[in-house]
C-alpha cells in the first residue's frame, strides 16, 4: 500500500512539477535585471511598466519599451500582441500600464547583444490617458512683464540715441 | 606686481559678455518656434522667460559697459570663461521650468553638461519631456560644440584681432582661414550641411524601423545634433538602445568619427585634398589609438564571455569604444552594465579611450590626439638621440595639414595640458572615493565628465551629492575650455583682490 502510495506521488510530481516551474514566472523590476541579469538569463520573468514612445513594428513583431520608474526595457513582442496597447507615454500622454510576461535575456544573440524580454503574453493593467496641457498664469505674467522692460528699455534706447 | 584690473578692463569684458548672453538668448527662438509649431504652449512660455531674461542682462551689460577698445588676451580669456558659466546658468532656466529637473543645480548640471558636449545627465522623467525642451537640449550641444564664442563671433562681433582671443580662449587654437570671424562661419556652414545630410540618413533608418516619419526625423536631427557634436544626450531615457537598430549604430559611430575630426581637416576634405585623412597626424594617432584601446576591451569582453559573437562585439564592445573615444557618450547598453556584466579591464579601456579623445579643434573633449602624436614623436626623438652618435642631427617632422619640424615649445605645451588633464581626471576620482564610490568606478565617471564623454557607470544620478554635482560641472568646464582661459579667470580674480 505504502509502494502504491509512493508510487503516485512520484508520478504526481513528474507531471506537474515542469507545470510548476514553467509557470513560476518571477515579478521582476528593472535595477533587479539589470543587477543581477545573469541570475534571470534565460528565465521567464514577470515585468511590469508604462509604455513609453513609440511601438517600433518590425515583420511580425514590434519594439515596445516598458518603464517602470527607474529604466525603460526593451520588450520584443509578436504583433498578435500589441492590439492591446492603446496609450504610449509622452508630454501629451501617460502611457498604458502593462505587465509582460516572457523569457529574459542579458545580452540576446537575436538582438545583437541587447538585454531584452521575449514575451510570451502581455496583458493591460491599466489604461493611459491623453494629459492635458496646464499653463501656468503666474509664468505668462512673468513672460509680460519681462516683455514690458524690453520695450522701455528699447523705446528709451531711441529716446537717448535722439 | 600684480596689476588690479581697472574699470577699463571691466568694462570691455562686461561688454563683450553681455553680447554673447545676447546671442545665446536669441538661439532660444528655434525652441520657441518649433513649440509653437507643435502646440506646446506651456514649454514656449518658459523659453519666453528664459530669453527675455537673458536678453534683459545681456542688454544691461552692453549699456553699461559700452566701450569700443579692442579686447586684450587677459579679457578675451575672462570672457570666454565667464561666458560658458552665464551659459550655463541661462541654459538652465528653461529646464529648470520644465520640472524635469530635481533643482536648479541639476539644471545648471545639464546645462553645462550640453553645452561642453559631455552627455552626462540627472534628468528625470525624461521620456515625459516636451518636444520644445528635449530640443533645447540638443540644440545646447549643438551650439556648445561649435563654440559658444563663435555664434558671437560669428554675428557681433566687430574687429577681427578681439575675435581671435575670444577664439582661442574657447580652446580652438587653429585658424582655417585667414580671417577668424570666416572660420567661424565656416564651421557653422560645415555643421549645418552635415546636419541636413545626416538628419535625412538617420530618419530614414528610424521610419524603416517602425518609427512614425515626424517622430523619425525629430529623433534624426536630436540624435545628430548629439553624435556630430560628440554630446551624448539622446531624447529617450535609453539612449541609442532605444532604437533597436544596428544600421541606426553604424550612422552613429560613423557621425560620431566625423565629429571628432578636426574642422581644419573637413575643410581640406572638402577642398578635395583627400589624401590629408591618410597622412595627418591626428588621423593615424586616432587610428593606432582606437586599435589599441579596443584590443584591450576586446580582451577584457571576450575575459567576461558576455558577448560570444562579432555582432555583439561590434554592438556592443566596438560602440562603446567609439562613443568614448570621441567623447561622445551614447549607450547602447545600461550603465550598471559596465559594472555588473564588463570586467575591469574591458572597464579600463573605456577610461583609456575617454581620456585620450579626438582631434584639436574639434567638438571633443579630452587630451586629444595631436598632442598624444606629439608627445610620441618628442618619445622617439630622445630615444634617436640616446641611440645614434653624439654629433648626429636629430630632426623629427609631423604632419598636420603641411609638414612640421618638432619644437620644443611644442612638446612642452602637450604634456603639460596633457598633464593638467590627468590631474583633472585624479581630482574627480578622490572625490567619487570621499563619497564611498570604489576607485575604477570613480575614476571612470571622474574621466568621463573632464574628458566631456558623458558615458555613465551609474554615480551620476539626481541622488547624488551637491558636491559632486558642482565638481563634475567644474570638471566639464574646464575640460572643455582646456584650461587657459580658467586659469586666467583665477588669476584675474586673484589679482582683483591682491594687485595694487
Amino acid at each position: 500500500m505504502k509502494v502504491f502510495s509512493i508510487k503516485w506521488l512520484l508520478l504526481f510530481i513528474f507531471f506537474t512539477g515542469p507545470l510548476c516551474f514553467s509557470s513560476a514566472a518571477e515579478h521582476v523590476s528593472s535595477v533587479e535585471l539589470i543587477n543581477r541579469a545573469s541570475e534571470y538569463e534565460a528565465r521567464t520573468v514577470t515585468y511590469k511598466g508604462e509604455v513609453i514612445a513609440e511601438v517600433m513594428r518590425r515583420g511580425d513583431f514590434a519594439w515596445v519599451n516598458l518603464h517602470d520608474g527607474d529604466n525603460a526595457i526593451g520588450i520584443w513582442v509578436p504583433l498578435a500582441l500589441i492590439d492591446e496597447i492603446t496609450y504610449t507615454g509622452s508630454y501629451k500622454a501617460k502611457g498604458d500600464i502593462i505587465e509582460v510576461s516572457g523569457i529574459f535575456h542579458r545580452a540576446c544573440p537575436e538582438h545583437g547583444g541587447d538585454l531584452d524580454i521575449h514575451a510570451l503574453s502581455l496583458r493591460k493593467i491599466e489604461s493611459g490617458k491623453l494629459t492635458p496641457e496646464v499653463i501656468n498664469p503666474l509664468r505668462l505674467k512673468q513672460a509680460l512683464v519681462l516683455l514690458g522692460i524690453l520695450l522701455l528699455i528699447w523705446i528709451s534706447t531711441l529716446f537717448f540715441r535722439r | 606686481m600684480i596689476l588690479k584690473p581697472g574699470k577699463k578692463d571691466i568694462k570691455a569684458i562686461g561688454y563683450y559678455l553681455g553680447k554673447i548672453i545676447v546671442g545665446l538668448s536669441l538661439t532660444m527662438v528655434v525652441p520657441i518656434l518649433v513649440g509653437l509649431a507643435v502646440g506646446e504652449i506651456s514649454p514656449v512660455v518658459d523659453f519666453l522667460i528664459s530669453m527675455q531674461a537673458g536678453l534683459l542682462i545681456g542688454i544691461i551689460l552692453i549699456k553699461l559697459c559700452n566701450t569700443d577698445c579692442e579686447l586684450n588676451w587677459m579679457q578675451g580669456m575672462v570672457v570666454v570663461s565667464l561666458a560658458w558659466i552665464a551659459a550655463m546658468f541661462l541654459g538652465a532656466i528653461p529646464m529648470y521650468l520644465s520640472g524635469h529637473w530635481g533643482s536648479y543645480l541639476d539644471a545648471c548640471f545639464d546645462a553645462m553638461s550640453g553645452f561642453a558636449t559631455t552627455g552626462l545627465t540627472l534628468v528625470q522623467r525624461l521620456d515625459h519631456m516636451s518636444l520644445t525642451h528635449n530640443l533645447w537640449r540638443h540644440l545646447t550641444l549643438f551650439i556648445g560644440g561649435q563654440g559658444i564664442v563663435i555664434i558671437a563671433l560669428s554675428f557681433f562681433v566687430k574687429g577681427a584681432s578681439g575675435a581671435f582671443k575670444l577664439y582661442v580662449g574657447e580652446a580652438r587654437d587653429e585658424k582655417i582661414m585667414p580671417n577668424v570671424i570666416h572660420t567661424s562661419r565656416f564651421i557653422w556652414m560645415v555643421s549645418i550641411a552635415y546636419l541636413i545630410i545626416g538628419t535625412f540618413v538617420l530618419s530614414l533608418i528610424g521610419i524603416f524601423g517602425g518609427m512614425k516619419p515626424f517622430s523619425a526625423i525629430f529623433h534624426g536631427a536630436c540624435i545628430f545634433m548629439a553624435a556630430f557634436d560628440t554630446g551624448g544626450f539622446s531624447p529617450q531615457s535609453q539612449s541609442i538602445l532605444y532604437y533597436r537598430s544596428f544600421a541606426f549604430e553604424i550612422a552613429t559611430v560613423i557621425i560620431m568619427i566625423l565629429g571628432a575630426l578636426n574642422f581644419r581637416l573637413h575643410y581640406h576634405i572638402w577642398a578635395g585634398n583627400r589624401k590629408e585623412i591618410v597622412k595627418n597626424i591626428e588621423t593615424t594617432t586616432l587610428f593606432v589609438s582606437i586599435i589599441t584601446v579596443f584590443s584591450i576591451v576586446a580582451i577584457g569582453l571576450n575575459q567576461s564571455g558576455i558577448y560570444p559573437n562579432a555582432v555583439m562585439f561590434f554592438r556592443k564592445g566596438f560602440f562603446q569604444l567609439i562613443s568614448a573615444h570621441t567623447g561622445t557618450g551614447f549607450q547602447t547598453i545600461y550603465s550598471m552594465q559596465f559594472v555588473k556584466e564588463w570586467n575591469h579591464l574591458a572597464l579600463v579601456g573605456i577610461i583609456l579611450a575617454m581620456g585620450l579623445g579626438g582631434a584639436v579643434c574639434s567638438t571633443t573633449g579630452a587630451i586629444k590626439m595631436l598632442r598624444v602624436g606629439i608627445i610620441f614623436k618628442a618619445f622617439v626623438e630622445d630615444i634617436k638621440r640616446i641611440i645614434l652618435p653624439e654629433k648626429a642631427i636629430v630632426i623629427q617632422k609631423f604632419h598636420h595639414i603641411k609638414n612640421v619640424f618638432l619644437e620644443d615649445r611644442q612638446v612642452r605645451s602637450a604634456l603639460l595640458i596633457t598633464l593638467a588633464y590627468l590631474v583633472l581626471y585624479l581630482i574627480g576620482a578622490y572625490v567619487g572615493m570621499f563619497y564611498g564610490h570604489p576607485f575604477l568606478r570613480s575614476l571612470f565617471e571622474s574621466t568621463s565628465a573632464s574628458a566631456n564623454v558623458g558615458l555613465s557607470c551609474g554615480i551620476t544620478s539626481p541622488s547624488m551629492p551637491a558636491v559632486l554635482k558642482v565638481t563634475y560641472i567644474l570638471q566639464m568646464w574646464a575640460g572643455r575650455l582646456e584650461f587657459m582661459s580658467v586659469f586666467t579667470l583665477i588669476g584675474f580674480f586673484v589679482a582683483a583682490l591682491k594687485g595694487e
